[in-house]
């Protein structure tokens, strides 16, 4: 399904260039979306390392708070790329640089459009992810070769979290629409066991938690990098997989009406 | 640039330099309150909300992992220790948001200073507004936040009303240069720069959510030159009662410095890029 998405068409190509060639002029902003995620590892990871204890690994081995942090901001990571691009970058392009309507005027459709967008937030996921997965291997932070499984699902996330994106930017109707973006995406970050384990929370709100696009990511990546592979992780897989889709229909059915004369 | 023809010959009353009335800043705080007025419920959701959920994720969810091992924080548990942080830490990231984008916006992309210095309203005026303003938004968030922290039992000494202040000289220690510094940049793009090397980096490291004592020795003393180090020191001192005078004064010297340094460049940086 998402090959299909992606089916690498001219007009996709096209926008991925026009989006690189951008994102080259200011790469230092480029380079900095990789900081942050390393800065919660480095900081929050060593500093509680030495106050928290050894937490359990979903293979049951008990490892250090820094092991435990580390999966969880790889997908932190990707969502917040995703969701960025797609809500916030892409908002401004849509509402104020007016890039998609020069676009329309090129031979690019709405199609090209929202594949293009969402091309361009992916490739940025992996590329951080690549960065992010040496970073904890070189920290000693990784159990098993698997954990190379980790890039394509930090890429599976950002689908995840951009289709669902792009499908909710088209209904921003300004830049203080945007606080209801953090309005969701911080309980997220915050309650989606990134920074303890879910069977601290009472088991009916764990359950609840589990529903977590985020946690479903979280729990995929720790699962990859502890070299942990089960059967039960296709779940997290169908369901990042199933709104990734949803979320990219409802944009294109929407940008249609919106950009469309 | 040099003034256009349009700008009137005569002085007007904002070109008195250094002298700040009350009246026209108040025009400006106005203003902002307006057009806040307009648009609350999204920043008054998580105004209100987000203290709670960060309280309960870092401050029981985590806290617990923490307390459990041991008995770090003279008995206080990681709540009591980390509440204070989080406080000085949400405002100066209020802070620095609210200081950098917006600028750009009154001077760029609405234009809403530039309309502002047409009435009798000099740079100088929408600077001091502007910047009030967001103390204003930041003594809002802080009682919201001390509320949720007293609630959640964060706040063991009754001083702990004082972190309202200290939080608000906090985020206007950041709120002042940045807004300066916001007024000379032509694209937003150094924001998110500043956002990701600056305050991240800040928020993360000056003793919020761990003692800075397990810091590296010179990233010890680079957090030393944070604002956010000692705003955090400052609420942490009023909410855990243990603040002596003469640290509190030497962390609110700092601030109030960092403050009056940045109310000092804004009243050069606004009225140049606003005679443009």
């Amino acid at each position: 399904m998402i090959t299909n998405l992606l089916a690498a068409d001219r007009g996709v190509l096209r926008v991925l260039e026009r989006n690189a060639r951008a994102n080259l002029r200011m790469w230092p902003l480029f380079l900095s979306g990789l900081v942050e995620p390393l800065l919660y590892l480095l900081s929050i990871g060593v500093g509680l390392t030495a106050l928290v204890g050894p937490v359990s690994a979903p293979d049951g081995r008990a490892v250090s708070y820094e092991e435990f942090l580390a999966p969880a901001m790889l997908a932190v990571s990707a969502m917040n790329t995703a969701v960025i691009n797609t809500t916030f970058v892409f908002f401004h392009k849509f509402k104020y640089a007016g890039t998609f309507d020069a676009m329309l005027t090129t031979p690019l459709d709405v199609r090209d459009m929202v594949r293009g967008e969402l091309a361009w937030a992916l490739a940025c996921t992996t590329a951080y992810a690549c960065v992010f997965l040496a970073t904890m291997a070189a920290m000693g932070l990784t159990g098993s070769a698997w954990c190379v499984l980790a890039v394509p699902a930090a890429t599976l996330i950002g689908f995840a979290f951009a289709g669902a994106g792009l499908g909710l930017a088209t209904f921003m109707r300004s830049y203080v629409d945007f606080d209801y973006v953090h309005v969701v995406v911080t309980p997220l970050f915050l309650f989606s066991a990134t920074f303890f384990p879910i069977d601290r929370y009472p088991s009916l709100l764990a359950q609840l938690l589990r529903l977590s696009p985020l946690y479903q990511g979280i729990a995929l990546q720790r699962a990859l990098v502890a070299g942990h592979l089960t059967p039960g992780l296709l779940i997290h897989v169908g369901f990042l997989t199933l709104m990734g889709w949803l979320g990219l229909r409802l944009a294109s059915r929407r940008l249609r009406l919106l950009l469309q004369p | 640039m040099t003034q256009g023809p349009e700008k009137p010959a005569v002085r007007r009353r904002g070109d008195r330099a250094g002298v700040v009335a009350v009246r026209p800043v108040l025009a400006q705080v106005e203003r902002e309150a307006r057009v806040w007025a307009r648009m609350w419920r999204g920043t008054t959701l998580t105004g209100v909300a987000l203290p709670w959920l960060v309280l309960a994720a870092m401050g029981l969810g985590l806290g617990g992992m923490v307390d459990q091992r041991g008995d770090a924080f003279a008995g206080l548990g990681y709540l009591v220790f980390v509440a204070p942080g989080l406080l000085a830490g949400a405002a100066v990231q209020f802070a620095a948001g609210a200081a950098t984008w917006p600028v750009m916006g009154g001077m760029k992309w609405t234009g809403s200073f530039h309309a502002a210095t047409a009435t009798p309203l000099a740079p100088m005026d929408v600077y001091g507004g502007f910047v009030l303003w967001i103390g204003i938004r930041l003594a809002m968030n802080a009682v919201a936040f001390l509320v949720a922290a007293v609630l959640l039992g964060a706040v063991p000494s009754a001083w702990g009303v004082l972190a309202v202040p200290a939080a608000v000289l906090g985020g206007l220690a950041v709120a002042t240069p940045l807004a300066a510094f916001a007024a000379t940049q032509d694209s937003d793009q150094s924001f998110e720069l500043v956002e990701r090397l600056v305050v991240v980096p800040m928020f993360l490291l000056s003793g919020t959510f761990f003692p800075v004592d397990q810091l590296p020795g010179a990233l010890r003393l680079l957090v030393g030159v944070a604002p956010l180090w000692h705003a955090v020191e400052l609420c942490r001192g009023a909410t855990t009662g243990s603040l002596g005078v003469l640290a509190g004064a030497g962390h609110t010297t700092v601030l109030a410095g960092y403050l009056a340094l940045g109310a000092w460049w804004g009243a050069r940086t606004f009225p140049r890029r606003l005679a443009a």
